[in-house]
């Protein structure tokens, strides 16, 4: 019976299986981090266990990690003994940590693909719902609590309930200005946040074959912004063309194996999806969200909904809600507001080529004076490229402040956060209430819509300044 | 973990659609090491104003619901993080368990973990007990998990989906760590024909 690639990566990690219970499913690759695994580590010290694989499991500091200089002591007491409690811990248990002074230190899911670790027909965990970014290479990726982490810690295996398979099928070419993170965008503003709840995405179609692999993984990250556990990509020569080289990949005779056995990993002609949603590339516009998920979201000359045009009342206090929150009219257009700062970072969009787009837009040109403009590479490595590539001077010469690498603005728990009242245009993934501060206010875009109202001070359409 | 039992409650009313877990709690607590003292900072941005003084209209800081143990949400209640604080905010407050249309699968699994009961229920049992904690804030909730039902306060008795495995782990207060240990025969295996293509410690 011809099967998707989500079932075939799903039937070779099942390790025990029986009726009246979730599957246990084996994990080839565990990262860690500071905020999700103390809990865990203090459980299995409790119960006297061990860490089963500590060649599977790998760490990094990355959410409470400051951005600023380094060489200077953390200032926040107990985010400082956090990242120490996660040094400590891995010592403890015998895991690597890329901690904070680590040259090979990022986000999680810029670390993990970067350093070749993460390879197609893998299961990934991490105590982190944007794992399925690791998903772009055709790895099955589940964000995990930390109870969860601490079974994986201590088993290498997860209980899990069957998914849904949901195919998302994107054809066509996108137009310039269009880009990956507007995909993903439009997808959740079409079907919701809570659009994918108990599904695995598997992205097709040709505008998805055209994307890069770096592209991919900012589809894949907001897999979880549309509500699925997991969301991947089938495996072809981009993901080959990536991998090949990089430290963790596997090398000679051990390639060739594994080239043979990822390329039986795409999903089989003639198998069958439980839901299939297709999307027009060629139609698509930048999108921009305005509310207060990730869901409330259109492209970027739209109107604002209209609360009064909704007739279900809980969707209506919803949208009334948040426009309240954003300070925004509604039947408004976006364009054209002004914002405070301008977040280039994050798991979605911290990556090589996210700053290469921000600073080709930048280059020569200056941000509007009222903006405050933050780049946070996603990792050490992408820093030292980007610094080959003369990049920091870019943005610096065009008034924007150039950062140490970390989850940052995008989760606000290390100091890096918006005021009460302030709008951003940012390149994360989560526009919640606070999510970015207290009381701050998140319009998420791509790298190019941020970098183009950086110049202009307010939301702007980037194809009017390209 | 404590066995989950039968109970009756009254309810705290909240209403809306895709509650996150940045609201449930903030990120900026989750820096702590600890599982404990995360009721104070249960849903901390709509229950404190920026002085930290108790906002008067959230729910929460109103009288008459203290001592409730069911929070009733509106669709996709626990959207976002996988943060598991959510839940250990949630029950260290007192909550036992939290009913909606649906849940956001992380926060689903991570709650079953925690002895907090996510009850989805449909449309139209939800519009019913809205309406009905409307009318009386006193009214209440009865849950009987062995039976997988929750009687609303009129007496209509609605079932909810729980799975097997979890229904029993609840009932009789044990976690999945030991029953995947006890599988130790099956991983060994699966290992010794699985050799890793990694080694992160290389």
């Amino acid at each position: 019976m011809p099967r998707t690639i989500i079932e075939k990566l799903w039937d070779s990690h099942v390790v025990f299986a029986r009726a009246g219970a979730p599957t246990l499913l084996h994990i080839d690759l565990h990262l860690v981090h500071e905020v999700t695994s103390p809990q865990a580590f203090q459980g299995l010290r409790e119960r006297g266990l061990k860490v089963r694989r500590p060649d599977l499991t790998i760490a990094t500091a990355d959410h409470s990690i400051p951005t600023s200089d380094r060489s200077l002591p953390i200032l926040d007491e107990i985010a400082a003994k956090q990242l120490a409690q996660l040094e400590a811990n891995c010592a403890e248990f015998g895991i690597r940590c890329l901690g904070i002074h680590s040259d090979q230190q990022g986000i999680v899911h810029v670390i993990g693909p970067e350093l070749g670790l993460t390879q197609p027909g893998m299961t990934v965990v991490c105590g982190d719902s944007h794992t399925a970014t690791h998903g772009a290479f055709g790895a099955l990726a589940f964000g995990i609590g930390t109870s969860e982490v601490e079974n994986v810690l201590a088993s290498q295996c997860l209980l899990q309930r069957p998914s849904r398979t949901f195919q998302v099928r994107v054809d066509g070419t996108l137009k310039p200005g269009v880009t990956a993170k507007d995909i993903i965008l439009a997808l959740i503003a079409r079907i919701g946040v809570g659009g994918g709840t108990s599904s695995i995405f598997e992205f097709t179609g040709s505008a998805i074959r055209a994307l890069s692999m770096e592209e991919r993984m900012t589809v894949c990250n907001m897999s979880i912004e549309g509500g699925a556990r997991a969301g991947l990509i089938a495996p072809d020569d981009a993901t080959f063309q990536y991998l090949h080289g990089r430290p963790h990949a596997p090398k000679g005779a051990a390639w060739d194996a594994a080239l043979a056995s990822w390329k039986r990993l795409p999903t089989d002609e003639g198998a069958v999806y439980d839901r299939t949603v297709s999307i027009d590339a060629d139609s698509l516009e930048p999108m921009i969200t305005y509310g207060t998920n990730p869901g409330m979201g259109l492209a970027i000359g739209a109107a604002l909904p209209d609360p009064a045009q909704l007739s279900d009342p809980l969707q209506r206090d919803s949208v009334t809600k948040a426009l309240k929150y954003m300070g925004l009219e509604g039947g408004k257009p976006l364009l054209g507001h002004p914002i405070d700062v301008v977040f280039i970072g994050s798991c979605t969009n911290s990556r090589i080529s996210d700053l290469r787009v921000a600073a080709g837009l930048l280059k020569g040109r200056k941000v509007s004076t009222k903006v405050r403009v933050m780049v946070v590479p996603g990792s050490q490595e992408v820093k030292r490229q980007a610094i080959a590539e003369g990049l920091p001077e870019i943005f610096r010469a065009a008034g924007c402040e150039w950062r140490e690498p970390g989850c940052s603005m995008c989760i606000a728990m290390n100091g890096d956060q918006l005021a009460p009242g302030q709008y951003s245009v940012s390149t994360s993934n989560r526009n919640f209430e606070g999510r970015q501060g207290k009381g701050g206010r998140t319009f998420l875009a791509s790298p190019l819509t941020a970098a183009a109202s950086a110049i202009t001070g307010v939301v702007t359409d980037v194809r009017t300044v390209l | 973990m404590k066995p989950f039992t039968d109970f009756e409650s009254r309810i705290v009313p909240l209403p809306l659609n895709n509650i996150d877990t940045d609201q449930i709690i903030p990120a900026r607590f989750l820096k702590t090491t600890s599982k404990l003292g995360l009721d104070a900072q249960l849903f901390c941005d709509w229950r404190y104003d920026a002085l930290g003084r108790p906002n008067p209209d959230f729910i929460l800081n109103q009288p008459r619901v203290r001592g409730a143990q069911v929070l009733l949400a509106g669709d996709n209640f626990g959207c976002g993080s996988s943060r598991e604080h959510a839940p250990w905010a949630l029950t260290q407050f007192g909550f036992r368990a939290v009913i909606s249309t649906s849940f956001a699968d992380i926060f689903r699994q991570n709650s079953l973990k925690n002895s907090l009961l996510p009850i989805a229920i449909p449309a139209d049992a939800h519009a019913e007990l809205l309406a009905a904690v409307a009318a009386n804030p006193d009214a209440t909730v009865a849950i009987d998990l062995a039976r997988q039902t929750l009687t609303l306060p009129g007496g209509r008795k609605v079932e909810f989906p729980v799975d097997e495995f979890s229904k029993h782990c609840l009932l009789e207060g044990v976690d999945e760590l030991g029953y995947i240990l006890q599988q130790e025969p099956a991983i060994a295996a699966f290992e010794a024909q699985h050799p890793a293509t990694i080694n992160a410690l290389a």
